[in-house]
């Protein structure tokens, strides 16, 4: 081929391309109103979820099924994706991305309502569920999550048992002290780091707000310092600095297993991890399959305690929403209803209801008992908290940082615990006053 | 490290020469028919390498978040950002552990490649042995190894076979971590230099090394006087293709480690700004910056060891 005619395609190529990049946005603010009459709402429609576990095991066929019985014109099929963020984010460059979603943390909130239909206003939806302000743009709602989750400790309540530990720790420094009585008295890992998954570590930013028993922590992140003496997050990644600098973790990090933690745990090999209400199920499943007792996962919330009582922070799961592209969106919206309000899936997750008056799951009686109190974090500056993080770069929701901050504790990294706080500090607030100005 | 994009080439024979002068019509029928044979190549290069190219380079130029509708451009502020900020250089140090790898890869490769393309016992199982890593699935690669290197793994359970008991973490500290994993990519790549080296070595004429035996010459005069120069041109390729692939290391950190401890390459640097923090448009730049580095590179390359013909005989 002559270069030349080469070049010239590709240059033209290049002109024509950039063309056919934006998306239109001619259906912004539709909404999917909820069917009057469901033996009249038809069409198939697929949903997309991130549960692959359930879509492999037909779980969620039965759920569907159940669904007919109501919807009997409704046909519905799912998706499972794994690597959910990423492909889901391409996807929404065009208009094929299911018809209901859960809505990527990508998406800024001021967005919505351009890739999502409405499920309604706020004021009625806040009657009956919980956590509407997530995803309200300007008094509409745009998702709804099936499941609440509260961030804690699952841990082998036989193990702490056996190092002489019955009572919850109620500060950082009683916490560490009974992960070493873990590690003096019992062969467990007193602390499982899932650093090579990476999400677990990234869930520590969950501990925003248990700690001073705040509801306004998010807001607190968007204002102040998250790294400032006291601040939440400093006492969370200070307790995971002592855990990893003690040496009360899994002997190599870098190579640990996710999927093998959960039965590991469930034997007793791993004594606690971060994670959340969610995972409880999970690890009851593993021991079931290692033949050992569930009712040994136990779950325990963070070590600090305001006013005499603990805190455990709740906030929705993905949220699931309708696209706002979708021919069936009478179809979808009854399936995020009933998926929320009827199907049983909260029950059989031994989760926490969006539903302002469903009762405590079984799982979390220990919580009742020592009079726990729940908070529900106000999301009110939560996209702006999203866009500083963006801006920094600190990634409050990317396992890069307590990555690095984990691997500074077992010395893999040169500096101090103090140093590398203050250079996160300094990112944040300075793209704080950046934003502001 | 090395990892070469197949470009299409289609040769066109000329056509018999015909004896009468061709009419209007047949010339017009000779001018296209190249470019029939063109049509699925050209049209396929395009899609998937020009036309990105041409959407990174426009990306680089606006402050797009990957997925909102809203883009603006911000003229050559990402690429101010790109060169003002330090730390996103700073990861190409870890590119050094696999250009030291290469050297170790394309020494093998050499070594490999000369005994194996003379008379040896069970040439064509040893060729096939060496060729195999390049074809399993990168992917499945790191998830392997993973296990390979874990505490207690394949590696501490060969080396106890053999008396060593060693307590080390491979993927625990920066230097291990980043020399294991550049031991990795020798496992994966070696295969490709291997081959590429030992088409160059079986293209030399035979009676090279027969009338070399007979003037007296071992396998090492052989190697030096005539597989070397013979094979210069690919040893130049590979070098080039090398270097490369070391500065654009990513699919065996990112999956066996994410770019944790200390063993973030650029790439992976880039694909946390477009996909973590949703800096599309700086990513974009970030790559663009890296496509010129290679091109650079490459082009001193080039200059230092020019292009010349073989001639063996």
């Amino acid at each position: 081929m002559n270069r030349r005619t080469a070049l010239a395609m590709a240059v033209g190529a290049a002109l024509l391309i950039p063309g056919c990049t934006g998306t239109g946005g001619s259906s912004k603010g539709a909404d999917a109103k909820a069917p009057d009459d469901p033996s009249k709402v038809t069409g198939t429609i697929k949903v997309l979820t991130v549960r692959t576990d359930l879509v492999q095991d037909g779980t969620l066929k039965r759920y569907a099924a159940e669904f007919s019985k109501t919807y009997p014109k409704v046909k519905v099929e799912f998706e499972g994706i794994t690597d959910y963020e990423a492909e889901v984010k391409i996807r929404m460059n065009t208009e094929n991305y299911g018809d209901v979603l859960l809505i990527p943390a990508v998406i800024k909130k001021s967005d919505y309502p351009r890739f999502f239909a409405s499920l309604g206003t706020q004021e009625e939806r806040a009657k009956k569920y919980r956590f509407t302000d997530f995803t309200a743009v300007d008094g509409k709602v745009y998702g709804q999550s099936p499941v609440a989750v509260s961030p804690g400790f699952v841990y082998n309540k036989r193990i702490w048992k056996e190092a002489g530990v019955t009572e919850w720790p109620t500060t950082p420094a009683e916490f560490v002290a009974d992960l070493k009585a873990i590690k003096a008295k019992t062969d467990a890992i007193p602390y499982y780091t899932n650093f090579s998954a990476g999400w677990p570590l990234s869930s520590w930013t969950s501990v925003d707000g248990a700690v001073t028993c705040d509801p306004k922590a998010t807001d607190k992140l968007a204002e102040g310092d998250p790294w400032a003496k006291g601040a939440d997050l400093r006492v969370g990644d200070q307790l995971l600095y002592d855990i990893v600098h003690e040496g009360l973790i899994e002997k190599d990090p870098t190579t640990s297993n996710w999927e093998e933690s959960k039965p590991r745990t469930a034997k007793g090999e791993i004594a606690t991890q971060w994670l959340g209400t969610w995972a409880i199920v999970q690890f009851q499943d593993a021991a079931k399959k290692a033949g050992v007792n569930p009712d040994d996962i136990g779950f325990m919330p963070f070590p600090a305690q305001t006013g005499g009582k603990f805190c455990a922070t709740i906030a929705p799961d993905y949220n699931q929403a309708v696209n706002v592209h979708s021919p069936h969106k009478e179809a979808a919206r009854a399936w995020i209803d009933w998926f929320t309000d009827k199907s049983g899936y909260v029950e059989d997750n031994l989760a926490l209801s969006p539903l302002k008056d469903a009762p405590l799951p079984s799982v979390l009686k220990p919580y009742e008992d020592q009079g726990v109190k729940f908070i529900e974090l106000d999301d009110a500056q939560g996209a702006k908290v999203k866009q500083i993080d963006n801006e920094s770069e600190v990634g409050l929701y990317a396992p890069e940082y307590r990555q690095k901050l984990v691997d500074l504790a077992r010395g893999a990294r040169k500096g101090s615990l103090d140093d590398f706080l203050a250079d996160l500090s300094k990112r944040w607030t300075d793209t704080q006053k950046n934003l502001g100005s | 490290m090395t990892d070469t994009t197949q470009k299409a080439a289609v040769e066109v024979i000329p056509a018999a020469p015909v004896p009468a002068p061709p009419t209007r019509r047949t010339r017009v029928r000779r001018g296209v028919t190249p470019w029939l044979f063109l049509v699925a190549p050209l049209a396929l290069l395009i899609t998937f390498t020009y036309a990105p190219i041409a959407n990174m380079i426009a990306y680089s130029f606006t402050d797009w978040d990957g997925v909102s509708p809203e883009l603006h451009s911000t003229g050559v502020e990402n690429y101010r950002e790109v060169f003002t900020r330090p730390d996103l250089f700073e990861v190409f140090w870890v590119s050094g552990y696999y250009l030291a790898a290469s050297v170790v890869q394309i020494v093998l490769a050499l070594y490999f490649a000369t005994i194996l393309s003379f008379n040896v016992r069970f040439r064509n199982f040893f060729k096939g042995v060496l060729f195999f890593p390049y074809l399993i699935n990168g992917v499945a690669i790191g998830f392997v190894f993973l296990y390979f290197f874990q505490d207690g793994g394949t590696l501490d359970s060969v080396l106890s076979l053999f008396g060593v008991k060693t307590d080390h973490a491979w993927l625990g500290t920066p230097v291990s971590a980043n020399t294991s994993l550049a031991g990795v990519s020798v496992w994966r790549y070696l295969g490709l230099n291997f081959v590429l080296f030992l088409g160059a070595i079986q293209s030399v004429p035979g009676e090279l090394y027969e009338a070399a035996e007979l003037d007296g010459a071992n396998r090492w005069h052989q190697f030096r006087h005539i597989i070397a120069p013979g094979i210069k041109p690919v040893l130049a390729l590979t070098v080039i293709l090398s270097i490369s692939g070391s500065l654009s290391v990513f699919e065996i950190p990112y999956i066996m480690t994410g770019g944790a401890t200390g063993t973030e390459t650029f790439v992976i640097q880039t694909v946390n700004l477009a996909f973590r923090f949703n800096k599309t448009g700086l990513a974009s730049a970030a790559a663009v910056v890296l496509l010129l580095i290679i091109l650079l590179v490459t082009w001193v390359q080039r200059r230092l060891v020019p292009d010349d013909k073989v001639d063996l005989v």
